[in-house]
């Protein structure tokens, strides 16, 4: 059954109406949970709020879980969903000018839209200098061209590479995530703000 | 505390959100057969203008005439609808919720000024990272981590760990 539009159950216009609205409930989640602050989003870096932590990892875990149940009864084919290749040297390199630029600007692409859309200057900003960085990645692109195309590993499974099954992978994951709530709600008691 | 002022600070318990973005995510695999994103709509666009400003630059600039070889119609792409969602849910949020307004937030020890800049620079980075990266927090490593995938996994903890070991140096910023 699904994906309904690789399947054709849905053309690709509808397709895109899918995507407006699947964006409004994202925007509307992200929002409602306090993604359009930036004081907030810092928070998990320094304990005072971990509201990132607590979101991104139990959406995270809901939808591996859905995704597994769903698989499980046969209403959606694993095999026809897009997932990014991985290149392990710009995975890694762009992970960490991505954290940079997450302590530095205070926010995401994604959280930056959501704080735009309620008014914050600050993110309307940091998506100014989205548009430049991106821009000048496109430009300079010949001078790390061969980098970012360095050690394909392909599209492995982080529970292929540990030699698991992927139900007790994402066992372990689930576990390691109430492990982080846990560390997360003990982190606001002891590096409490009042106001921000 | 004012009650306005109270409701303004009502944001949803945070794994009931958490909750929700996971079925949100699940529905855009189950319906469209791919996760969220956000940087590639910027990217999008970027593709659209510069083509559209200057063609022939746009054409020898291979990683932009690549991206549009692939999509001939980059603004007709699954991303820019999802993040036009994302302005319209954001602002639908923020207005039941009293929180619309026009201000530059920032710790009270540091000035709009320096909060500005830093976004600016800090915006530069994450847009860089994001084409490096193949995706960002949520293209990359949300959405990645839901399908088991090791590059999501990787962005995750470089992209954490990162902001981790560098906190120390701004924590002016922010605390």
């Amino acid at each position: 059954m699904g994906p309904l539009v690789a399947n054709e159950i849905i053309t690709t216009d509808t397709n895109l109406v899918f995507a407006f609205l699947i964006g409004i409930g994202f925007g509307f989640v992200l929002e409602g949970a306090g993604f359009s602050s930036s004081r907030k989003l810092a928070g998990v870096f320094y304990g005072y709020d971990t509201v990132v932590l607590k979101v991104f990892f139990t959406a995270a875990i809901t939808a591996m879980i859905g995704l597994l149940f769903l698989s499980l009864f046969g209403w959606i084919d694993l095999s026809l969903i897009y997932i990014n290749p991985t290149f392990l040297y710009s995975a890694i390199a762009g992970g960490v000018i991505m954290g940079a630029g997450f302590i530095l600007g205070g926010f995401c692409p994604g959280t930056s839209f959501c704080g735009a859309s309620i008014g914050k200057i600050d993110a309307m900003v940091f998506i100014v200098g989205l548009i430049l960085g991106i821009f000048i990645f496109g430009e300079g692109y010949p001078l790390w061209e061969d980098f970012y195309k360095a050690k394909f590993l392909g599209i492995p499974k982080i529970s292929e590479f540990m030699g698991i099954k992927d139900g007790l992978m994402a066992l372990i994951i689930v576990l390691v995530a109430f492990g982080m709530f846990w560390i997360g709600e003990w982190a606001e008691k002891k590096f409490p703000r009042e106001e921000y | 505390m004012t009650t306005k002022e109270q409701k303004s600070k009502a944001y949803m318990n945070p794994y009931l959100a958490g909750v929700l973005l996971g079925i949100i995510l699940l529905m855009a695999y189950f319906v469209s057969g791919r996760g969220l994103g956000a940087s590639g709509a910027i990217k999008s666009a970027i593709v659209t203008t510069v083509d559209a400003v200057a063609p022939a630059h746009a054409e020898k600039a291979s990683y932009f005439s690549d991206y549009k070889e692939a999509h001939p119609k980059p603004m007709k792409a699954w991303l820019v609808f999802e993040m036009l969602g994302v302005l319209v849910g954001g602002f639908l949020s923020g207005a039941l919720s009293g929180r619309l307004k026009l201000k530059v937030e920032h710790s009270p020890k540091i000035t709009s000024k320096r909060r500005l800049i830093f976004a600016l620079i800090g915006g530069v980075l994450f847009g860089f990272g994001s084409q490096l990266g193949r995706g960002c927090t949520s293209g990359s490593a949300l959405s990645g981590m839901a399908v088991l995938s090791l590059g999501g996994f990787i962005s995750m903890a470089a992209i954490f760990g990162t902001g981790y070991a560098l906190a120390y140096f701004v924590r002016k910023n922010w605390i």
